[in-house]
């Protein structure tokens, strides 16, 4: 066996094991009622918020608690509860991706970067946001 | 029909150059194929003439759109889509330039610009290489051109026209005021119902939006240089020659990639509120990636000059370096990270053309590499193990392990949409990475140390013995920062802490072992240390961001009575950020904190600076901070914050406002009354949000806010006020007699918007208050202050190492 071999199996092997840990760390995509049976582990969920209630952030009262309420697509509800100061532009986002545990009936985000927010004055390429713009307008 | 204002013949002259540009490189890419295939050397050259001609054809054509583009910017000429999505009549003159780059089109224009910037220098230096190498680039710039053509082929769209009108995208679809009520008809005057343009985010409005991406546009650019000499010896079957004169492009392409990339490291650190330098964000990763292949390409392209061998890994390396870089184009462009970056690209109907793109350099290249695989030269015998050459193969492949490591991390979605997966890396990210790249930090560091202490072929015993000097260094250095250095990183248990430790000693490891190579192998002659000197740039990197990320610390925690959340959920808060109120210190751990005031207003800039000076503890050092707020002119409201550091030698204090109060709402006037109580200790007073309980009171209260001696007649009341969620919080008004009248001492809970006076004493023991429930929102800021120890090594190292990779470039030159 040459030592090239030696190396490349290594390399392999190397990889796999990598390979494995990190799906084995991998968490999955969830609906809200999903993120409910996995209640306490780690989810992401796509939503989108819930404009019927405000978002309450009070930064003079507590700079680090923002609660929001977010919709899927399947239309179930929740509240969702991020212990940070409430993310830029959140209200004009289209879409929320959210990284957290189901607690009960509250998504709780304890990671600054638990929230994603595609946000469209990010990056002005969206139309459907440059279309509600130019109405606005 | 013609409407109202419009002006289209900007338009039609940056259509036309597009075309140009488009059918020249066409054409270009015919005569280099045909030049670099020909038989006859009369051939040859007349076909090299021709691609010479319609290259530069391209090239002032591609000049011709970006001017225009340009132009329609700088006269806001909002009936084209591009000045009205992405300028606005406010801009800056230097943003506006920054504008052209920002949109998918633009970045596509500057790429190209650059990609004929290399390629006149490829037809003055590369010589008998400069046909096939030529026919590569022509060819990338007619698969690019593409994109901004604009064209229609039997129906099929083709690219993004940057010229294209408004009135012609669906964008008016939308807006009903536009079109005639009657008809139906777009009103002839529509262009005078617009009157801005979308404009650049405010968040890209900062001179790095200026330099950054013109630098990794280069970088990206001259990728290509690399790959087209690996393929032209392919071609022509030459299929070592090419390492040689390709190495400088491969370790310009390097450097400059990595300048780029660490150029966009250090805005995000500096002057966005992302609170670091890499937060493993797709995109970021998706240009880490290609640079990292191509430094294990560099490695062995070293390895053959020097020794015959790893060529075919040289070639495996380059051609995926390069395909990585379209890749990555591919994952940020096309929307597929949508879910998991902050900055990518929303999808602009491009995915089959990126998709394409791709594939037609990577069938090709790979095909040919098959195909020819038994004949590329290698030698037969195997490398010693004491041989330079194996070790640095090794490093080249751990280096590429690393690469493959976070493409496939990176790169989750796409299996995602294409196997109907649903995984996605769990909520803590930057972990995921972290553990496994901190192991190739280390083998990595070690490799780099040793390495340069081995000699190609085989390396004697006693030149191996030479590494015990910078080896003992290392250990009793990096012990030093070990035992000295606080480094308590516990969050992840002590196996990482133990991992980081170990990662610190490699690091350092590197930087003592190539530092006295420099020394004492090539007795400091700089000139021809340009490697060792990038290794020690590389190696005081990775110290920087070990310490700097394993002692960042949050200085903010809200540790404050005032906030104290009694939530169940209070555990998990991690409450990074502290809310100070206008001219009251404020106890911030270590610090004092106290918010001075925000009257330095930049009205041109919609700027407004918040004033927080922070006075250290322990020594009185004190200093001022200057976070800003920066209003987008869309509404009072629509506020982004940038941040602002002071600057030690061994740290940064580094803060940015997470939310403030609203300087315009502060006239509003404060109408609200006092209401009179009188109650007895124990007793409640309600207010609107909750309660207030009188605990007892203190006479002559000598404490740190009241100093009073026994002689004085003064009162404090001791309250605690626990509003409707619970929260709990102090007050203590308190009043004194002076000259025989009261004299009240008015004590304000800021965050229920509440005033408490202590009134004096009534009859049967009880006291007076006066409680006040003002709506007029109070001066406050709440501020998140970071501590980055020792980020300037990272600094330090990302300039060494540049320096060090450009010393190589004009080395390799003179070698060729």
């Amino acid at each position: 066996m040459k030592k090239l071999h030696i190396v490349l199996l290594v390399f392999i092997a190397t990889s796999i094991g990598l390979l494995i840990s990190f799906m084995g760390n991998l968490s999955t995509y969830e609906t809200i009622a999903s993120a409910k049976q996995k209640e306490g582990k780690s989810v992401t969920i796509i939503a989108r918020l819930d404009n019927s209630k405000p978002i309450e952030y009070n930064a003079a009262r507590n700079p680090n608690y923002c609660s929001f309420y977010v919709s899927d697509t399947l239309g179930n509800r929740a509240k969702v509860e991020y212990f940070f100061e409430k993310p830029y532009d959140m209200e004009k986002a289209e879409r929320i991706v959210l990284k957290g545990k189901m607690m009960g009936d509250v998504f709780q985000i304890t990671q600054k970067d638990g929230i994603l927010i595609k946000c469209p004055s990010k990056y002005t390429d969206d139309p459907n946001v440059a279309k509600k713009n130019l109405t606005e307008n | 029909m013609d409407y109202l204002g419009e002006h289209l013949l900007p338009g039609r002259i940056g259509h036309f150059f597009a075309t140009v540009s488009f059918a020249a490189s066409f054409i270009a890419t015919v005569a280099y194929y045909k030049s670099a295939s020909s038989k006859s050397v009369d051939d040859e050259r007349a076909w090299r003439r021709l691609g010479r001609i319609t290259f530069t054809i391209d090239g002032l054509a591609l000049m011709g759109v970006f001017a225009v583009i340009y132009y329609i910017i700088r006269a806001h000429y909002f009936e084209y889509n591009f000045a009205w999505e992405h300028s606005s009549k406010t801009l800056d003159l230097k943003y506006l330039l920054s504008c052209v780059w920002s949109a998918q089109e633009g970045s596509f224009l500057l790429w190209m610009l650059w990609h004929f910037v290399l390629g006149i220098v490829l037809i003055f230096t590369s010589k008998k290489w400069e046909s096939p190498v030529m026919s590569v680039l022509s060819f990338a710039q007619l698969c690019l051109a593409t994109m901004i053509v604009g064209l229609y082929f039997w129906g099929a769209k083709i690219g993004i026209n940057p010229f294209m009108l408004i009135r012609h995208t669906e964008l008016f679809d939308a807006a009903p005021f536009l079109h005639e009520a009657s008809t139906g008809m777009l009103k002839h005057d529509y262009l005078t119902y617009i009157k801005d343009g979308q404009g650049l985010t405010p968040l890209l409005q900062n001179y790095w939006m200026v330099i950054h991406p013109p630098i990794l546009f280069l970088g990206f650019a001259s990728t290509i240089v690399p790959f087209a000499f690996a393929f032209a010896g392919l071609w022509k079957k030459q299929y070592g020659d090419w390492v040689k004169v390709a190495l400088p492009w491969t370790l310009f392409s390097t450097c400059i990639l990595g300048t780029g990339i660490m150029m966009g490291a250090a805005w995000a650190y500096e002057s966005l509120s992302f609170g670091g330098y890499w937060a493993w964000d797709p995109v970021e990763n998706a240009s880490l990636v290609p640079w990292l292949v191509y430094l294990a390409g560099l490695h062995t392209m070293v390895i053959f000059n020097a020794t015959g061998h790893s060529l075919r890994a040289t070639y495996l390396f380059i051609f995926l370096g390069f395909i990585l870089i379209l890749y990555s184009t591919f994952l940020t462009r096309s929307g597929i990270l949508g879910d998991t970056s902050v900055h990518s690209f929303v999808d602009s109907g491009m995915n089959f053309q990126l998709i394409a793109l791709i594939t037609v350099f990577l069938v090709p290249a790979f095909g040919l590499l098959f195909w020819r695989y038994k004949s590329i030269p290698h030698i037969r015998k195997e490398e010693n193990i004491n041989s330079r050459e194996f070790w640095m193969f090794i490093g080249s492949l751990v280096l590429f392990l690393s690469a493959a490591f976070v493409i496939a991390a990176t790169s989750l979605p796409v299996p995602n949409k294409l196997f109907g997966t649903n995984l996605t890396i769990g909520d803590d990210a930057t972990f995921a990475y972290n553990r496994i790249e901190i192991f190739i930090a280390v083998i990595v560091g070690v490799l780099t140390a040793v390495g340069q202490y081995l000699k190609y072929k085989m390396t004697s015993t006693r030149n191996l013995m030479k590494v015990v000097p910078p080896t003992l260094i290392a250990v009793i250095l990096s012990v030093a920062i070990s035992i000295l250095g606080n480094i308590h990183y516990d969050r992840y248990g002590n196996g990482f802490l133990a991992a980081i430790h170990l990662a610190v000693f490699c690091a350092m490891y590197a930087v003592v072992a190539n530092a006295m190579y420099i020394w004492s192998a090539i007795r400091g002659n700089l000139r021809n240390a340009g490697g060792s000197i990038a290794h020690v740039g590389f190696g005081l990197m990775m110290i920087g961001i070990l310490l700097s990320s394993s002692k960042k610390e949050v200085l903010s925690y809200n540790t404050t009575g005032i906030n104290i959340n009694f939530l169940p959920s209070a555990k998990q808060n991690p409450m990074e950020n502290i809310t100070l109120i206008k001219n009251l210190r404020t106890d911030m751990g270590k610090y004092w904190a106290t918010f001075i005031n925000n009257d330095s207003v930049d009205s041109r800039n919609r700027t407004t600076y918040f004033h927080v000076r922070l006075q250290k503890k322990k020594n009185q050092d004190e200093f001022d901070l200057y976070p800003n707020m920066v209003n987008t002119g869309k509404s009072p409201d629509d506020n982004v914050f940038n941040p602002d550091m002071h600057h030690y030698w061994d740290k940064d204090i580094f803060s940015y406002i997470s939310a403030a109060y609203n300087p315009q709402q502060e006239n509003q006037e404060d109408t609200a009354a006092f209401r009179q109580y009188t109650i007895g200790i124990n007793d409640t007073i309600y207010y609107s949000k909750g309660y207030i309980i009188l605990d007892g009171i203190t006479p002559n209260p000598n404490n740190t806010r009241y100093h009073f001696s026994p002689d004085d007649t003064a009162l404090m009341a001791n309250m605690t006020i626990i509003d409707k969620d619970s929260m709990r919080f102090k007050a203590n008004p308190a009043f004194y007699v002076k000259n025989n009248r009261i004299v009240p001492l008015i004590d304000t809970v800021f965050a229920q918007d509440l005033a408490i006076s202590f009134n004096g004493v009534g009859s049967e023991k009880k006291l007076i208050f006066g409680v006040k429930e003002s709506a007029a929102m109070v001066p406050f800021v709440a501020l998140k202050v970071l501590l980055f120890p020792q980020i300037n090594i990272l600094w330090l190292g990302t300039f060494i190492m540049i320096a060090g990779f450009a010393i190589s470039v004009f080395r390799r030159v003179k070698l060729i």
